[in-house]
């Protein structure tokens, strides 16, 4: 890497800042999302923006992006006031964003992606031409390879974000906003990102990267900004901060970084899979052939990129989707397909499901806490009255009982689930399910979308799970997860295993190439 | 955040809206040269005015509740039935049919074998689209609209070549036997005494007022109804519990069919005695309006059936006693379903800028 702290040393000093915030204020009703935001981005930096989730950094980007208009305060953009009401402003201003959910059209190639909303004239032809001649010579100096004519639907996720940032500088963006960029990367796709992002601010562009992951932050950034509830609380150089330090500075105290916990101590095999697979309604295989044991006392973690069949694993196991294979826990086989199929009776087996998307699964967002706490198991004995209704005081009752236990605030059992934070909710999933006490606990990305605080507790209470002898099946796409909490680790690619690995034996570079796809083998050619 | 109070939004949202209705009305009645003030009183006078009125008033609620809950269970299943006037069209034939096949000795037992009936017949014109829905996916709405037609043409057919007693003009079936006809208020004792006349009001309205008790209890208080309001808020999150898509579609139609199905016992036992050709005059219909203002609660639907006996009643009586057409009372209530339910949403954005404006005022006259 070439020396950042020299460009950026002369810059400060001479070069106007790209990007300042001053005094940035917005409240959405009662809640106040930004408290006099003060930033300065020098021109040609890559400054990280980090803060727990909540913490209003989407808000503050959302604001720099003219989403929203702030209640108070003032953006300037390369020294001058740039009033930024709507998105077409931020465009014009030189501002380009990089959603973390990607806004592509999925059934149009990549020239047509670039140049949707910035077509010149009535005809597409004239445009076209000209974004194919614009798009060569931004990939020679980018280093930013995507066929052109390649329909969006055919590329991995990696290249779909390069053709967002292509987006952004086909429309002239001086100023480049990244959304948490690498939650759908496999580190090695992370690391070309960070590459592309280094040869953007070699060529004097400003990149703003919005993310929760310490380790990116101190890879890729030169200064970072941290926020914590609303509020700046620090912007320091990214070489003179440790990590430990920053996830300070976002939580407002000392955090422990690492799961605390003893060694395994593995029991009779739990689940056994073999051959499990799954055909989606297209007539694509999801899990091509999966085999694999849990042992009672056991997590194993499976690690890999978002989409390649873990999945249609969890839900598969979950009773969810139905597959072909034979799976049977604790010696007794339970049905793939056809009556006994389903979450009830996987539920009534032993099997506890935290889903890896609460909002479309785990949680009824409209219903109340208590009637979620009964979700799943709004037939089991302990919550009925009669043969005809559901005792619903006693279920009020247990859900204030395990709100206290999992700290959910605020602890109101009839408040409707919408109106939790995305940790507390999570925390009543993992209460609902964990308290079964099932034999076998299937977890899917634990903590996505939760703040440390939550993470630190949500973690806690798997490892005690386990402690308590049972099996747990964890699905992360966080690498950090998979390593700190899994006891063996399992990698899939492509709806299929790739290897097994010993977290205490192995690294993220092994991992990483197995995610990719390539086998031990070939990693080591490549290292 | 900046969303209304709940005392607002069930009792303002719709009463805003009513009267915006009722304004539009005004300006149409004066539009054809008519006083609006004359109306409004000719309405509230022939519906609300005396126990007679209020016979058919309650009359016609009484079929208004029937269908509104049919909608309201469907709805909470994530199923929007238009079907309901099929369902209350073969409800009536099954109604005819249990009335007819024997010499009933007395109305209560009669009243059971033909609620049954009712039901039975409406909850089985429901399943047909229920199915297509859940195992073929064919959508709810096309298909029971579909039916609706179908039941229609089919009634016509029963009632023309098997019901129609040979030598009768009119296509209806015979008078119902003695035995299955049902007492109307003013001859059930403690109601004699309000109405001293007869009224077509009927036992009907103590069962469909049973039955909003009984749907309410089904959605918040029963496995079933939990299992029901889990599916109509997210059919992904259900497959994860394991409630089983196609039986609570199913079974949350049957219901519903049913429900539409069991308002025959009000006009076809109740009142008109024999089954006519489209007895059930568009009460399934009404049904959908009632169920939206009355936000899909059993209580509300009481409420706002009978706000459409009471707009049915009037506007009847409008045709009767002034020189506005009868077709008003369909303006009126097209203007009432318009505001209640579709504009539901503009006038609650009304409602939240003034309740924010008022909060404004005090948060700055307290500092």
């Amino acid at each position: 890497m070439v020396a950042p702290a020299d460009i950026m040393g002369r810059q400060e000093t001479a070069a106007p800042f790209a990007i300042e915030l001053k005094g940035i204020s917005k409240a959405f009703g009662p809640v106040q999302a930004n408290k006099d935001i003060n930033i300065s981005v020098p021109k040609g930096t890559i400054h990280g923006i980090i803060g727990e989730n909540g913490a209003g950094k989407s808000t503050l980007m959302s604001i720099l992006y003219g989403f929203y208009k702030a209640d108070s305060g003032q953006i300037l953009v390369g020294g001058t006031l740039t009033p930024i009401p709507d998105s077409q402003s931020a465009i014009r201003a030189g501002i380009g964003m990089v959603f973390q959910h990607f806004k592509l059209v999925q059934n149009f190639t990549v020239l047509e992606n670039i140049v949707l909303g910035a077509e010149d004239g009535a005809l597409l032809n004239t445009s076209l031409g000209k974004a194919r001649r614009i798009l060569r010579e931004l990939a020679q100096e980018y280093g930013l390879d995507v066929d052109p004519d390649a329909l969006i639907e055919d590329l991995s996720v990696g290249h779909q974000q390069r053709v967002e940032i292509l987006k952004a500088l086909y429309r002239q963006a001086d100023i480049l906003i990244l959304d948490e960029p690498t939650g759908v990367l496999t580190p090695d796709e992370a690391d070309h990102l960070f590459r592309i992002l280094r040869g953007l601010k070699d060529q004097g562009k400003t990149i703003i990267l919005i993310t929760h992951k310490l380790r990116e932050i101190m890879e890729a950034t030169d200064n970072v900004s941290v926020m914590r509830r609303g509020t700046m609380v620090a912007t320091v150089k990214t070489r003179e901060t440790s990590p430990e330090q920053l996830a300070e500075l976002m939580v407002g105290r000392k955090v422990l970084l690492e799961v605390e916990k003893a060694p395994a101590v593995p029991g009779e095999v739990v689940l056994s899979v073999e051959n499990l697979r799954v055909r989606d309604e297209h007539g694509v295989d999801r899990l091509k052939g999966i085999s694999l044991d849990i042992r009672a006392g056991e997590i194993l973690g499976i690690a890999g990129v978002a989409g390649n069949g873990q999945s249609d694993l969890l839900a598969a196991l979950g009773g969810m989707i139905k597959a072909t294979g034979r799976i049977t826990l604790n010696g007794v086989d339970l049905p793939l397909s056809g009556a006994g199929a389903d979450g009830q009776s996987r539920r009534e087996a032993g099997i506890a499901h935290v889903p890896e998307d609460r909002h479309h699964h785990g949680l009824i967002l409209d219903f109340t806490a208590w009637e979620n706490v009964a979700f799943g198991y709004h037939n089991d004995p302990k919550y009925q009255k009669s043969a005809l209704f559901m005792d619903n005081d006693a279920l009020r009752a247990d859900t204030e009982k395990k709100m206290a236990t999992y700290d959910v605030r605020p602890p109101i059992a009839t408040l409707a689930a919408k109106n939790f934070s995305g940790g507390n909710q999570q925390k009543i999933v993992v209460a609902r399910e964990v308290e079964q006490n099932p034999d076998l606990l299937l977890i899917g990305q634990p903590t996505r979308g939760v703040d440390i605080g939550a993470i630190e507790f949500i973690h806690k209470q798997i490892v005690a799970l386990r402690d308590a002898g049972k099996a747990i099946l964890l699905v992360s796409v966080e690498l950090d997860e998979i390593m700190s909490l899994s006891d063996r680790i399992a990698v899939m690619f492509d709806g299929q295993i790739m290897g097994l690995r010993d977290p205490a034996t192995t690294d993220e570079r092994e991992l990483g190439m197995l995610m990719a796809g390539m086998d031990g083998k070939t990693a080591g050619e490549a290292a | 955040m900046d969303r209304l109070p709940r005392w607002a939004d069930i009792t303002l949202v719709p009463l805003v809206s009513l009267l915006f209705a009722a304004a539009i009305s005004a300006l149409v009645l004066l539009v054809i040269g008519q006083s609006p003030v004359e109306a409004f009183k000719v309405m509230v006078d022939g519906a609300l005015g005396s126990p007679y009125g209020w016979g058919y008033t309650l009359y016609y609620a009484t079929s208004f509740i029937f269908t509104g809950l049919a909608v309201t269970v469907a709805f909470h299943a994530g199923l929007f039935n238009i079907g309901g006037e099929g369902q209350a069209q073969l409800g009536g034939l099954g109604v005819a049919l249990v009335c007819l096949s024997l010499p009933w000795p007395h109305w209560t037992v009669a009243l059971i074998a033909a609620t049954m009936g009712a039901a039975l017949f409406g909850a089985a014109w429901a399943a047909i689209p229920a199915y297509l829905q859940a195992k073929r996916g064919s959508h709810i709405v096309i298909t029971t609209i579909m039916f609706n037609y179908i039941a229609a043409a089919l009634l016509v057919y029963v009632l023309v070549d098997v019901l129609r007693p040979t030598g009768q003009m009119d296509p209806a079936s015979a008078r119902f036997p003695a035995g299955a006809q049902l007492p109307a208020l003013n001859d059930i004792p403690g109601f004699n005494l309000i109405f001293q006349r007869p009224v077509p009001a009927n036992v009907t309205l103590l069962i469909a007022l049973a039955m909003a008790v009984v749907v309410w209890a089904l959605l918040w208080r029963t496995r079933l109804g939990y299992q029901i309001r889990a599916f109509g808020k997210s059919e992904a999150a259900a497959k994860y519990a394991g409630i089983n898509p196609v039986r609570i579609t199913i079974i949350a139609m049957l219901i519903s069919g049913g429900l539409a199905g069991m308002m025959s016992i009000n006009n076809v036992m109740g009142e008109a005695e024999r089954l006519l050709q489209n007895s059930s005059e568009g009460a399934g219909f009404i049904g959908i309006a009632v169920a939206l203002m009355g936000r899909n609660h059993p209580f509300g639907v009481v409420l706002a059936a009978l706000l459409f006996g009471f707009l049915y009643q009037g506007g009847a009586e409008l045709g009767l006693w002034t020189n506005i057409p009868i077709e008003m009372r369909i303006v009126v209530q097209g203007l009432v379903i318009l505001f209640t339910g579709a504009l539901d949403m503009m006038v609650r954005m009304m409602l939240e800028r003034v309740f924010r404006l008022f909060r404004t005022t005090k948060a700055l006259r307290a500092a």
